[in-house]
């Protein structure tokens, strides 16, 4: 104990050496801390009101007053002041965060998960607030993700508090892994996608996670595939106005993302492209292509290895790998000796479909025709021939027993 | 045994007559291991769906290796057909042009509707049994569904396995119409095979559970003089029957013959179920 008010009382005594301007009125913080300081110190109500010297000496506030927070006791001469005391506005210096916090989806709870959240419920112990800079600090890149979490994550919320559980999924992701595994402090956090303050719903036309919007958050990252992207036929649909039009997160998802190069995500994003292209999905299951993915064997050509993942374009359009005059490149991307007979080949032809294809058409008819009457003619042949060996009396075979078995 | 005195066949009978060469129970041992296993690498790739395609495809180490087995397979297959077409003109080039006519031909001819006819009455009860001679009405179906086989499938296999060098000559969409028929007339074959063949050739009551002719190459006389009557009574007629008698199998033989016959059988069924699971959409696993 003794040690401990040292401790406290040196630096304080340097501290009231080194401000000697500070209005006489005003408490300094080696007076409240006479008391704060005592790590005992609570309320009638038993609940502390320790403040630790230490953590606050290193904690982003610890050029500012107590009082400078604390307005209501900056003239306060009388100690112990009342306990009941007005609460901490941190608009008062950070007035666009609160501002940001006010309209977010954290303290509008269109959904109602829990009450408003306030600055600390993020920010944590508020005399030991560090800054971001700061390994410790519940707002560093690093830690953001378990600062999230904790209403984010698996685990229990703190009361009443509940978000989409998001986190397990986002840390397994290639940029969790890349923040926590690879400590690679360039990789997206949820506060890079979401903001920090300015939370918003992804359905709220203004927030970065607005299908319309997903493109350019995370081309502030992938410059280059924003730019494809935009260029190609989803692109410019979702431009025109339709959120429906697939996006970044549509495909690669918001925040399992992995690695494209797996067998499982890539056969993943075949199935993807057929939600909506369930007819070109059916068609490409027809050929040796679709097969062998559907066998679950990824090295074979797949969508977006013809029709390219992002700079996608109608046929027609010059620009297209799938144009005519771009087929030989493309198919010669995994095939030798591409001729223009050889890219004549339907990638997606139906053999139902008489117009497009008429010779697969007629030979379906054919191998169909042939199937019914092939098993047609035999299986009552054969039936017949069964049923006269089998039953009756077998007047022109010989008995069984006559025939010796080899 | 049925003794009929009188009749020259009562030495016979006891007999066996030779029916297959060595060359061709080789040829149909070989045919028939190649088929199995074309089947079972070509198969998961008709039905990816089914669940049993990716084991089956696991099984075979991946789409890669099963393909390259697919191919290994094919070129056995090919080479049975290349061998037997050789054989067939290198008996018209020596003269022979019973291969075409008569009864020692697979051409159809008009006694085999007759047959056909005749057989399906006796089937009926409406009639005698037809009297056969040495290739019946349904041996030659058998023979003219793998001689057709060979050609489509194995054309279109060949088509998709170099199908640059195709593309020189072909059009893209032949592809389209390779690959639809390649796997097409593959189900055919294999359903045809494991169903029709296997009971019209094995698993019919009189032959239950196998005919192991196609392995030992000989039938029992008197079960020959009366399933193909009309060849008999021609070798007896022309005194050639004497040359066709051959001693009884090597019972080690058969047994051996009889394992490897259960097996292709029970392959066969197997291959045949999963069919039957994958067209019905049934999921066990």
């Amino acid at each position: 104990m003794s040690l401990r008010l040292i401790g406290v009382a040196v630096p304080l005594a340097l501290l009231l050496v080194a401000a000697p301007g500070r209005a006489q009125s005003s408490p300094t913080n080696d007076v409240c801390l006479t008391c704060h300081g005592e790590p005992d110190m609570k309320r009638s109500d038993g609940r502390p009101v320790t403040v630790d010297p230490k953590r606050f000496e290193h904690s982003v506030h610890s050029p500012l007053a107590c009082v400078d927070c604390h307005a209501d006791l900056a003239k306060t001469t009388d100690f112990p002041h009342p306990e009941k005391l007005a609460k901490v506005d941190c608009a008062s210096c950070h007035d666009d965060q609160a501002k940001q916090l006010a309209a977010s989806v954290h303290t509008r709870r269109p959904h109602g998960n829990g009450p408003p959240l306030s600055c600390v419920e993020c920010h944590r112990q508020p005399h030991e607030i560090l800054p971001a800079s700061d390994p410790e600090s519940a707002t560093n890149k690093l830690k953001i993700e378990d600062t999230c979490g904790r209403c984010h994550g698996d685990g229990s919320a703190p009361d009443g508090f509940r978000g989409p559980a998001v986190a397990r999924m986002f840390s397994d992701s290639i940029h969790g892994q890349a923040l926590t595994r690879a400590g690679l402090v360039v990789a997206p956090t949820c506060s890079d996608c979401h903001t920090s303050h300015a939370v918003e719903e992804k359905t709220s036309t203004h927030s970065p996670v607005f299908a319309a919007n997903v493109p350019a958050t995370c081309g502030k990252c992938h410059a280059g595939i924003e730019r494809d992207y935009h260029a190609g036929v989803h692109g410019a649909a979702l431009a025109q106005g339709n959120t429906q039009a697939p996006q970044c997160a549509t495909c690669h998802s918001a925040h399992a993302i992995t690695r494209t190069e797996s067998n499982a995500w890539q056969l993943g994003a075949v199935q993807e492209c057929g939600t909506c292209h369930a007819e070109a999905l059916a068609t490409y299951r027809d050929t040796y292509h679709g097969k062998v993915t559907s066998l679950g064997f990824s090295p074979v050509a797949k969508c977006a290895d013809c029709h390219r993942p992002h700079q996608i374009f109608k046929p027609t359009d010059p620009r297209s790998s799938v144009h005519a005059q771009n087929l030989q490149a493309t198919c010669g991307a995994c095939h030798t000796h591409v001729t223009p007979n050889f890219v004549k080949y339907q990638p997606h032809a139906n053999p139902h479909n008489r117009t497009k294809l008429p010779a697969l058409y007629y030979s379906s008819l054919f191998m169909n025709a042939l199937m019914i009457g092939v098993f047609g003619f035999f299986g009552v042949h054969t039936t017949l021939w069964f049923l006269r060996e089998r039953v009756g009396p077998d007047d022109e075979s010989p008995p069984r027993e006559d025939r010796p078995r080899g | 045994m049925r003794a009929l005195p009188g009749k020259t066949g009562r030495v016979a009978d006891e007999r066996f007559i030779v029916r297959f060469g060595r060359t061709d129970r080789i040829q149909h041992l070989v045919l028939f291991v190649c088929f199995l296993g074309l089947a079972a690498t070509g198969l998961p790739l008709r039905f990816t769906e089914a669940g049993w395609a990716p084991w089956l495809a696991r099984l075979f180490g991946g789409f890669a290796l099963a393909g390259t087995v697919h191919r290994v397979l094919a070129i056995g297959l090919l080479v049975v057909f290349a061998v037997h077409l050789v054989r067939l003109v290198r008996r018209l080039a020596g003269g022979d042009w019973s291969i075409l006519w008569g009864p020692n031909s697979m051409v159809p001819q008009p006694k085999d509707l007759q047959d056909l006819i005749g057989h399906v009455r006796w089937f009926l009860r409406k009639g005698p049994r037809p009297v056969f001679d040495r290739f019946t009405y349904w041996e030659k179906f058998d023979y003219w569904a793998v001689f057709w086989g060979m050609v489509i499938i194995g054309g279109s296999g060949l088509m998709l396995w170099f199908p640059q060098a195709f593309a020189y000559v072909l059009p893209g969409w032949m592809f389209n119409v390779a690959l639809l028929i390649h796997g097409e007339e593959a189900l055919l074959a294999i359903a045809f095979i494991v169903t029709i063949h296997f009971f019209n050739s094995h698993m019919r009551p009189s032959k239950f559970p196998m005919d192991l002719v196609m392995f030992t190459g000989v039938v029992e006389a008197g079960e020959y003089r009366r399933e193909r009557p009309l060849e008999v009574a021609r070798l007896e007629a022309s005194g050639q029957l004497e040359q066709r008698l051959a001693p009884p199998p090597d019972p080690r033989f058969v047994h051996r013959a009889r394992i490897v016959g259960a097996v292709a059988m029970v392959v066969g069924l197997t291959l045949f179920l999963m069919i039957v699971v994958a067209v019905l959409g049934v999921r066990l696993l």
